[in-house]
């Protein structure tokens, strides 16, 4: 089944659909909320773990008529399937490899960011422990992805 | 973390300078430590990334800002160059192009190019990408250790 792609606003743009990877439910949700309140309109489809970030994107189960997103938010520490083997994965199919990936996770080692860059992540954002400043990073984050770059649709 | 007090490199490969100027001055504002390194076309661009000529003792970039229509080299090439040397694939490219074809778009996303801008055509707008770049790029993402 082809995949369903961004559909449109009001304006005659696409609503930018975002896949967000992350097992630990008050991230998300905080990630959702700042996502959603950046002045963009947006779609934020929230997984798990590992195994179902790679069924969401291939279609698979229940998620056979999920929509392609234009842009992947990835938490590394996941259960089932770890957010750097996602990457990688992501990053070998001739059709996902397109969907930018930004890194969201609590880890700032250097290993971890010279292995995500290896992988070809995207980018690499470090989780600030503090709520404002998680909201504020998002936030910015959220602008320079759905406002500034351009994403592929295909 | 950029911002910190290190250095941080910056290669910006531009051919047009009024282009280059915008970009090189939102580079610099908020971090002294912001070293802008800038050639304008592909072939200085490889030189440059291979320590070649007169880049011998060039440092390594920990970011590359990458237009696609260069002279002699042209900008896709050196970005296909970049993702397939092991000690620079790592290091982010930033494309940013006049080009609005869909295919540029895409090509250079499976080229593993890290984001696509396309060039605003006023000046105030460009002004504000290029402080959006720097805000991503230079205070909000880790960059990668440059591999020497």
């Amino acid at each position: 089944m082809r995949p369903q792609r961004d559909t449109t606003m009001q304006s005659g743009k696409r609503i930018p659909e975002i896949l967000l990877v992350e097992d630990n439910a008050a991230d998300a949700r905080l990630t959702t909320d700042a996502l959603k309140s950046g002045g963009v309109e947006t779609r934020v489809h929230h997984v798990l773990d590992g195994e179902q970030a790679l069924a969401y994107l291939r279609n698979q189960g229940e998620y056979a008529t999920a929509m392609r997103p234009s842009l992947i938010l990835l938490d590394l520490n996941l259960p089932k399937i770890d957010g750097r083997e996602v990457l990688a994965e992501l990053k070998r199919d001739a059709q996902l490899r397109r969907i930018p990936v930004v890194i969201l996770t609590s880890s700032g080692e250097r290993a971890d960011v010279n292995r995500c860059y290896e992988l070809q992540a995207n980018g690499y954002i470090v989780k600030p422990l503090g709520h404002r400043e998680f909201v504020e990073r998002i936030q910015r984050v959220g602008h320079f992805w759905l406002s500034v770059v351009n994403r592929p649709t295909t | 973390m950029p911002g910190t007090g290190n250095s941080c490199e910056v290669l910006v490969v531009e051919d047009l300078w009024s282009d280059a100027r915008i970009t090189i001055d939102a580079l610099k504002k908020r971090n002294v430590f912001t070293h802008i390194h800038h050639v304008e076309d592909g072939e200085k661009a490889l030189a440059y990334l291979r320590r070649q000529g007169e880049y011998a003792a060039a440092p390594r970039p920990d970011l590359i800002l990458l237009d696609l229509n260069l002279p002699k080299i042209d900008g896709r090439e050196v970005l296909e160059e970049v993702k397939r040397d092991r000690q620079l694939r790592r290091i982010p490219v930033v494309i940013i192009t006049s080009s609005r074809a869909e295919e540029d778009l895409v090509n250079t996303y499976d080229l593993h190019a890290n984001c696509y801008i396309t060039k605003p055509d006023r000046f105030e707008e460009y002004t504000r990408v290029a402080e959006s770049i720097e805000d991503f790029w230079l205070h909000l993402s880790e960059l990668p250790d440059t591999a020497e």
